[in-house]
């Protein structure tokens, strides 16, 4: 058993049972990061920020919110947002951030792609970062069920569909996965319970990996240089803080961070006050009604350019290609051959490689939204080759590519 | 400069793909209508000047309105209670109190000449192939037609609240009630509302079984609303929210807009009356829209404030890193 003294003050208390001081150390004074960095490294504070926000309002709404298929829908759009002091409020940022974090969670993405940060050694950022995103769309369609009105249950309609893997026509899982032959109440609470428990457990999970992650190949810098850290660190702890090139996470790069969130948070706020129509959609304001299926079903803007490489194609070319979308991002770190890990500007096809995927994918976005007639399916036909093209031709095109 | 640039970047791409998912798409998904501005263009202009005390005696007497409607304001009832109206008329027709000051008064004269046809559903209700409107046309008392329609619209503009007593709720329940139920109470100035029912507020009751009858006469009601109009009409209560104060006023302005042959009637409410239905669809469906734009304000300066305390603790942080 370690040796006890009697303590001086609090702090001492703590530190011999704790060791709050090395805690302190290790995960934020002697944490470093490279200076050479701009406002994108900041996006992932402001993501850590928006799930608090998500997690917080989440918890006030949960006191509330019935997983009912009677009351549900009045529970949200009566009781939350009429009868519950501030209930609007927490429905609105709730509902914002939920589609913000979507934002965040791309330029996060294409950060990483265009600044290489998915290689050499940081694969497990990249893996952990995709387990989260794809933990977070869970997240967002299981929560998008429960106000129950009309987009929720043909979406939620849609979506399990999906299982029934077209010609396979494997009818037994999508009513396994409904408890039921169409959305109602076994589907409500699952989901339900999906939302509020295991997927935000699985979320606070990954996020603890995904930081773990980073620990040991460390943040990835502007230019892609390789840092001798303990050397920079060296430098930074001997008092030469200007001339080294890395920085301490707290105070240096916590006071970046926040004044990214500052900003971030203006837009945010603005949102939820003034513009949240977007991310709320009217046709979800109509109870659901399992007789009257909607003009236009969408879903949310973040999963429109997959849901596009779903459309063009016949049931079952198009659910492959689906599949093939859903997991693609994964595979990154292992089909860019290349070795540089420097920005995309200096990598030769690459650069063009990333802004085609990019400028590719919000078209997918924009025709996944629009009805699927004339002009429109040609273009998200298109769109969506080029999408499977792009990643068929990367390893091609980074193998050839010159040491940089 | 390098980091303004990347956010310019950003900020780009993140607004095309906002115009195009936003703006753009429903665009193409929806169409457009431009409101007239409640001028009902396709219906005569009114060329008499109306007589009240005249248009009294024709409302009473020769246009036998008062068979069928209600006038609570000139102390008479209404002749039937709303269920045995609607099973007989398909509807409960409106009692007369309030309807100078909410609709039209060119859609009034319209409407007592040729129901059908200010009502816009002459598709449903056609005389040739004996398909009567249940209210009848007036085609005059021996007089000049015109004028004694525009004594008529008289006497019913004066029996009216004036506009600034007409309140949002006795626009929504003339025009629209007696077809759409709203079942979210709300509070209004302090003041407590009930749900609304086609057949009048939902009281409270103090034993079940008076609820249950009241709800069994609400459903019958219902019943013979679903079989005049093809479909019970939806319940108003999130349409605020759901379609919007756009939709709302060019729909109602004329149904057929949107859904060719809807057995929706054009109401041929006036542009002020249209204005007091939004409003009372915001009091109960977006009823902490004040408090939102209060809030907002607060909350905007407080962030701001924030923002800037963050930025000055950066550059003192970051004075001895560069």
């Amino acid at each position: 058993m370690a040796h006890f003294t009697k303590a001086t003050s609090l702090h001492d208390w703590l530190n011999q049972r704790l060791g709050i001081d090395t805690v302190r150390r290790v995960m934020a004074t002697e944490y470093w990061i490279p200076k050479n960095i701009n406002f994108l490294w900041a996006m992932g504070m402001v993501l850590a920020i928006t799930f608090g926000l998500l997690l917080i309002s989440g918890i006030f709404l949960l006191m509330y919110y019935q997983p009912n298929v009677a009351t549900a829908f009045d529970s949200v759009n009566y009781t939350i947002m009429q009868e519950v002091g501030y209930g609007w409020l927490w429905r609105h940022i709730h509902g914002v951030a939920a589609s913000v974090v979507f934002l965040i969670i791309y330029i996060h993405m294409f950060t990483g792609i265009y600044y290489g940060s998915y290689k050499k050694g940081r694969e497990m950022i990249w893996l952990s970062g995709m387990l989260l995103f794809v933990a977070f769309s869970a997240e967002a369609f299981s929560g998008y069920m429960l106000p129950w009105g009309q987009m929720s249950y043909w979406a939620g309609m849609v979506i399990t569909n999906l299982f029934a893997g077209g010609s396979l026509h494997a009818d037994g899982l999508v009513e396994w996965i409904r408890g039921d032959y169409v959305p109602a109440q076994a589907f409500l609470n699952r989901f339900f319970m999906l939302h509020v428990l295991l997927i935000p457990l699985a979320i606070l999970g990954l996020i603890g990996l995904h930081f773990g992650a980073l620990r040991i190949p460390h943040v990835n810098n502007q230019d892609g240089e390789e840092i001798d850290f303990e050397a920079e660190a060296a430098k930074y702890k001997a008092g030469d803080k200007a001339n080294s090139k890395v920085i301490a996470f707290v105070n240096d790069f916590m006071s970046k961070d926040m004044m990214v969130v500052g900003i971030y948070l203006i837009f945010f706020f603005y949102l939820v006050f003034y513009h949240y129509d977007f991310a709320m959609d009217p046709v979800n304001f109509d109870p659901a009604n399992g007789l009257k299926t909607p003009a236009h079903i969408y879903p949310e803007w973040y999963f429109l350019w997959s849901y596009e490489i779903l459309r063009p194609f016949s049931t079952d070319v198009g659910l492959i290609a689906f599949a093939f979308a859903q997991v693609i991002f994964f595979a990154l770190p292992f089909l860019d051959k290349s070795p540089n890990a420097v920005p995309a500007s200096r990598r030769g096809l690459f650069k063009f490689w990333f802004w085609a995927m990019l400028i590719d994918m919000i078209i997918l976005t924009a025709m996944g939204k629009v009805p699927p007639e004339g002009l429109f399916s040609t273009i998200g036909l298109y769109a969506a080759l080029t999408f499977i093209g792009l990643w068929i031709a990367l390893p091609f095109i980074t193998k050839f590519e010159k040491k940089v | 400069m390098k980091e303004l640039f990347i956010l310019a970047v950003v900020t780009v791409f993140t607004l095309l793909t906002y115009y195009l998912v936003e703006p753009f798409a429903h665009s193409q998904m929806h169409k457009h209508v431009e409101s007239e501005g409640f001028a009902y263009k396709d219906l005569p202009a009114l060329t008499k000047k109306g007589d009240a005390a005249r248009g009294k005696d024709l409302v009473m007497g020769a246009g036998a309105c008062a068979g069928c409607h209600g006038i609570e304001v000139e102390g008479m009832p209404a002749p039937m209670d709303p269920v045995t109206a609607a099973q007989s008329y398909g509807v409960n027709p409106p009692d007369l109190s309030n309807a100078g000051a909410v609709f039209d008064p060119k859609f009034l004269a319209a409407l007592i000449k040729n129901p059908a046809h200010a009502l816009m559903v002459e598709h449903k209700f056609d005389a040739n192939k004996g398909q009567m409107h249940p209210m009848t046309s007036f085609y005059g008392a021996g007089g000049d037609l015109d004028q004694e329609v525009a004594d008529m619209v008289a006497y019913l503009q004066s029996i009216a609240p004036k506009a600034e007593e007409l309140t949002p709720k006795m626009a929504f329940e003339t025009a629209c009630g007696r077809c759409h139920a709203i079942h979210y109470p709300y509070v209004k100035d302090g003041e407590a509302h009930p749900a609304w029912t086609q057949i009048g507020e939902k009281p409270t009751f103090k034993k079940k079984q008076d609820a249950l009858a009241f709800e069994t006469k609400v459903l019958d009601y219902q019943d013979a609303l679903t079989k005049y109009m093809g479909t019970l009409p939806p319940d108003l209560s999130m349409y605020i929210r759901s379609r919007g104060e756009h939709y709302i006023k060019t729909f109602v302005e004329n149904p057929q807009n949107y859904l060719k042959g809807t057995a929706m009637p054009r109401v041929g409410v006036s542009a002020e009356s249209a204005e007091k239905i939004i409003e009372h669809l915001e009091d109960v469906g977006d009823s902490k829209r004040h408090m939102r734009e209060e809030i907002g304000k607060n909350v905007m300066i407080y962030i701001i404030i924030f923002a800037i305390f963050a930025i000055l603790w950066k550059k003192e942080v970051w004075k001895e890193l560069h």
